[in-house]
């Protein structure tokens, strides 16, 4: 690899890693200002116009509250948890394709740090290390809530994976490959062929299924029984304070982030975007698509805190009943139905 | 058993249809309702910038009212102190010297009046034991501050402003 090739995909390696940051942190924001909107409420408003410096104001108090490890508690371990939580919530953006190649005299800069053949198993890979950090912060904790918080999360998020996992494979019998800058690419369009070529028109039922699981597997209400406040005072963070606190909040949302590009690239087309070979100017094309595929990831968060601020918590038992005798039932049907359409329809 | 009220209503327990147990419709409903929220003015009274009206008889922050010449009408007899329950009023009583006519109505007057602001209940007792109308609890709501010693307000906060000359 040359030089300018390694400096370019540093840059973009930034580019992302700020990007994934500071929507993470815009995150917390609009989730206090659309909760404020559902709720008949004006929101924050005091820190800057329309309080846009909430989230300043929010990590300057993070970062300066006193750092308290318990006595009690496994220090090394304790420290390690939010550190793993924020690394694995980072990480995963790496094999997000988040725009077309750009052109730049005659230099061809992919807009995706890494196009590896296993971008979904990646991705999996990725999600199910972000329960270990949930995990040992809540045991290093010495805690009776932490732990309870943790092993929640730690059965929550194992039974979700798998019928994350079955319904993927649906998505993957359609399109074939696992990287996720192929399945983008396969998705060119709006419509090809005589038929949407967004997957989501192809997988419904597995995009239903997808979504739910991805609502599980961030932790996210109605899902949010780790840390669910009014049985385990704060869940697996109950011990936590200044910015080991801010890690665990944060890496929910770069979370919710990540999960919201996964499914944008998965099923809704990722940076394609209807009419887009009328436009014939590449670059202009690559630049509207990252646009395009900004606006997707932003109406999935906005999705998710809809969803938040509407539906109640479940009870733990509910959950495991619909992860495991709703969810992968539908998951298996749907790959089955997948398969003999495939056969009878093509 | 017959019930006294009659209000008795049996309520029977179906099982939920197949609509209702796969969730899905009921979670649309729910998401149009909060959208249905969201586009709505909020009620939200942002306080220190607007304020509530109040109700015609508000009690707020007390007054120690003047005459139609700008003077004083507290003579410090002390029934408001005694009336009040919390025991919130304290006052020093002073004799108006020669030359001070302009200044106090009567012949003695409160160098010194306090309300504790913490202490008081607003009950309104104080304007009702007033013999002179000399205090009034038609101000605003007393404003929070930081110390205690500072909810103490002496004379410079009570004493309405003199009337324009």
């Amino acid at each position: 690899m040359e030089l300018i090739d390694l400096l370019i995909k540093i840059a973009l390696i930034i580019v992302i890693f700020v990007i994934s940051l500071v929507v993470a942190m815009y995150s917390t924001y609009a989730e206090r200002k659309i909760a404020a909107f559902f709720q008949d409420r004006v929101g924050p408003n005091r820190a800057g116009p329309w309080g846009i410096l909430q989230p300043l104001a929010d990590g300057g108090k993070m970062f300066l509250k006193e750092e308290i490890i318990p006595t009690n508690a496994t220090s090394f371990l304790f420290i390690v948890g939010p550190s793993l939580a924020i690394l694995t919530a980072c990480i995963g953006s790496a094999v997000i394709p988040w725009g077309q190649n750009l052109e730049i005299g005659g230099r061809v800069i992919p807009l995706q740090v890494t196009d590896i053949n296993v971008g979904i198993l990646y991705i999996f890979g990725v999600v199910s290390l972000g329960v270990y950090g949930i995990m040992i912060g809540g045991w290093a904790s010495n805690n009776k809530y932490s732990l309870l918080g943790a092993i929640r999360a730690a059965s929550q998020n194992i039974s979700y994976e798998i019928s994350m996992g079955l319904s993927i494979i649906a998505l993957l019998m359609v399109t074939g490959t696992l990287s996720l800058g192929e399945i983008a690419k396969q998705q060119h369009g709006f419509w090809a062929d005589g038929y949407f070529s967004w997957n989501v028109f192809k997988q419904p039922l597995g995009f239903l299924l997808f979504i739910v699981c991805a609502f599980a597997e961030t932790n996210r209400s109605p899902f949010d029984l780790p840390e669910c406040e009014t049985e385990l005072v704060g869940g697996y963070h109950t011990e936590y304070s200044s910015m080991k606190l801010g890690f665990y909040l944060f890496a929910e949302y770069i979370n919710m982030f990540i999960s919201s590009a996964v499914m944008a690239t998965l099923y809704f087309g990722g940076y394609n975007f209807p009419f887009m070979d009328l436009i014939h100017s590449p670059n202009l094309v690559a630049i509207l698509g990252v646009v395009a595929l900004f606006i997707k990831i932003f109406m999935f968060i906005f999705f998710f805190m809809w969803v938040r601020w509407t539906i109640p918590r479940f009870r733990y038992d509910q959950l495991m009943d619909l992860g495991w005798k709703t969810l992968i039932p539908l998951a298996i049907a749907n790959i089955v139905l997948t398969g003999i359409f495939m056969t009878f329809f093509k | 058993m017959e019930s006294l009220s009659n209000k008795k209503k049996q309520l029977e327990i179906k099982p939920l249809n197949f609509w209702e147990r796969a969730y899905l419709p009921a979670i649309a409903k729910g998401l149009s309702i909060t959208m249905s929220h969201f586009f709505k003015k909020p009620v939200t009274i942002k306080y220190p910038e607007e304020k509530r009206e109040f109700s015609e008889n508000f009690r707020g922050m007390h007054s120690l009212k003047r005459d139609e010449q700008g003077r004083e009408r507290c003579t410090a007899c002390g029934l408001c102190a005694l009336s009040c329950p919390a025991e919130a009023i304290t006052m020093t009583a002073a004799e108006r010297q020669k030359g001070e006519e302009h200044l106090y109505r009567e012949e003695k007057y409160a160098a010194v009046y306090e309300i504790n602001m913490l202490r008081c209940i607003f009950c309104g007792l104080c304007e009702e034991a007033c013999p002179k109308e000399a205090i009034y609890l038609d101000g605003d709501i007393v404003p929070s501050d930081y110390l205690r010693k500072d909810f103490i307000y002496g004379k410079d906060k009570l004493v309405e402003a003199p009337l324009n000359q």
